[in-house]
């Protein structure tokens, strides 16, 4: 008897569940169902290189239609899901027929967060390909670009728009940029880079109002300032796009709610990989949900390992690992960092040009690090996580390889 | 059998292929990708198919050559 995978959402973590079933030896049909019309593509360089113009649109493409057709996999795009019948293992979509499945997987991501302030030609989200292309239409026409939320998306988009010789002004409510992920000290060095690079910044401040047009925006702030601009980017996070299963009786809480096997915990035949997911994150000890790419890959790889091993199902336990380009700076982050944790910086940006900031919970055990612009330590940051190492540990090894002569004698 | 190929002009140092196989996988002091292994056993297909796949920036192919 055949069977059937269908993956709603396709984007990277629903092409690379699709890819990776075939890598697992699947031999039933894979549909892949996607919103846009789009073939899919990759997210990341929407606010670097797309938004820059030193990428083609071609190069970001995940799946082309002969990769589809040469894997088995049948894409089905332009359609929204719109619901799922699960007694009857049926998806709903817009503009197409129910589609029955053995096996579901749910990775339609998560969406920009709607500008609050309105949304008419000049005030921008970026998160879809279409949104890359209408920012960077504007940004062409330079003057004057306010960007409200400072994390990954505002930063990377600042940091771009002003390699295109744009004015730039960084908005956001905490007082130190970066403070929801890493603790001050820290988030001081990325506004002290934008600054570096000539853009402003307004810190521990919010937006009041956005009035005016395209062209000569007018953005009130809570300190009672007043900034003109002609374009606006609204970077201030992202919405699970889980709204769609409402009514499915899956059990939908700020992600779809998922077991150590990425399992909806109501339904064994129904996954969910990506910024979608939320699920029990055996080692953390707490359901989890993360909106980024390499979560998205490595969940797609276990979904994958889980739908054809059911006697043998892998629990999901990843590193938490993201990046950012900003500048001239290459951000990684592994594991958990900030909050209340200890931690220890080995080098300097002005100094060294690079640095690591080693963060613990108990004093000993390595939580998580946050690395600029040093591979190496990256590497063995990444190593040691995996296979636990402390902190001092790696403060030595670090610290020998800070000192360029060291390096050389190594 | 299968062999590991990379673009090093691609690669950008993001290090999930020296985390999907570490033995396969290492970066240098600029943070290039160093293909420790160019051949590929048949046991360990699918392991560094995924590691290479978890490249961002699409830096490395398994192929059969």
């Amino acid at each position: 008897m055949s069977d059937a995978t269908v993956i709603v959402g396709s984007s990277i973590g629903g092409v690379r569940t699709a890819q990776a079933l075939r890598l697992e030896g699947y031999t039933g049909d894979i549909v892949l169902v996607g919103e846009e019309t789009e073939l899919p593509y990759d997210k990341p360089p929407l606010s670097k290189a797309v938004l820059a113009g030193t990428a083609e649109e071609s190069s970001i493409r995940l799946l082309t239609r002969d990769e589809a057709d040469a894997a088995g996999i049948r894409l089905l795009l332009g359609h929204r899901g719109t619901g799922v019948d699960i007694a009857g293992s049926m998806v709903e979509l817009e503009g197409h027929g129910p589609v029955g499945f053995d096996n579901l997987v749910i990775a339609t991501g998560a969406s920009a967060r709607p500008s609050p302030w309105g949304q008419r030609a000049g005030i921008h989200i970026l998160r879809t390909l279409e949104d890359a292309r209408r920012l960077r239409a504007d940004l062409l026409s330079g003057g004057h670009l306010a960007v409200i939320g400072a994390g990954f998306i505002g930063a990377e988009a600042a940091a771009t728009a002003r390699s295109l010789g744009l004015d730039v002004t960084v908005i956001d409510p905490l007082p130190v940029p970066m403070s929801r992920i890493f603790n001050p000290e820290i988030g001081q060095w990325f506004g002290d880079l934008h600054r570096s690079k000539g853009i402003s910044t307004i810190f521990g401040t919010g937006v009041e109002s956005l009035e005016g047009e395209q062209g000569s925006f007018v953005l009130r702030l809570t300190n009672g300032k007043r900034i003109n601009a002609s374009v606006v980017l609204v970077g201030i996070g992202a919405i699970p796009n889980d709204g769609w299963l409402a009514s499915s009786g899956l059990l939908v809480d700020n992600g779809v709610v998922l077991d150590e096997f990425c399992r909806a915990v109501d339904a064994p035949n129904v996954y969910a990989v990506g910024d979608v997911a939320r699920w029990r994150h055996l080692t953390h000890a707490e359901d989890i949900r993360i909106e980024h790419w390499t979560n998205a890959v490595e969940q797609a790889s276990c979904v994958a390992h889980n739908i054809t091993h059911p006697g043998a199902p892998r629990a999901y336990t990843p590193t938490e690992y993201v990046w950012s380009d900003q500048h001239d700076w290459k951000i990684q982050v592994v594991g958990r960092v900030g909050g209340g944790s200890d931690y220890s910086v080995i080098g300097h940006p002005e100094v060294h040009g690079r640095f690591a900031a080693l963060y613990t919970g108990d004093g000993t055990s390595l939580r998580g690090a946050a690395i600029v612009n040093w591979p190496k330590a990256l590497v063995a940051c990444r190593r040691g996580m995996a296979a636990g190492i402390t902190v001092q540990e790696l403060r030595d090894k670090l610290e020998s390889q800070l000192d360029p002569q060291a390096a050389v004698a190594s | 059998m299968p062999v590991v190929k990379a673009d090093l002009q691609a690669c950008q140092g993001y290090a999930n292929c020296v985390v999907g196989a570490t033995d396969y996988f290492d970066l240098d002091d600029d943070g290039i990708v160093v293909v420790l292994r160019t051949e590929v056993s048949e046991t360990d297909r699918l392991r560094v198919t995924e590691a290479a796949r978890s490249c961002p920036v699409s830096a490395l192919v398994v192929e059969d050559v």
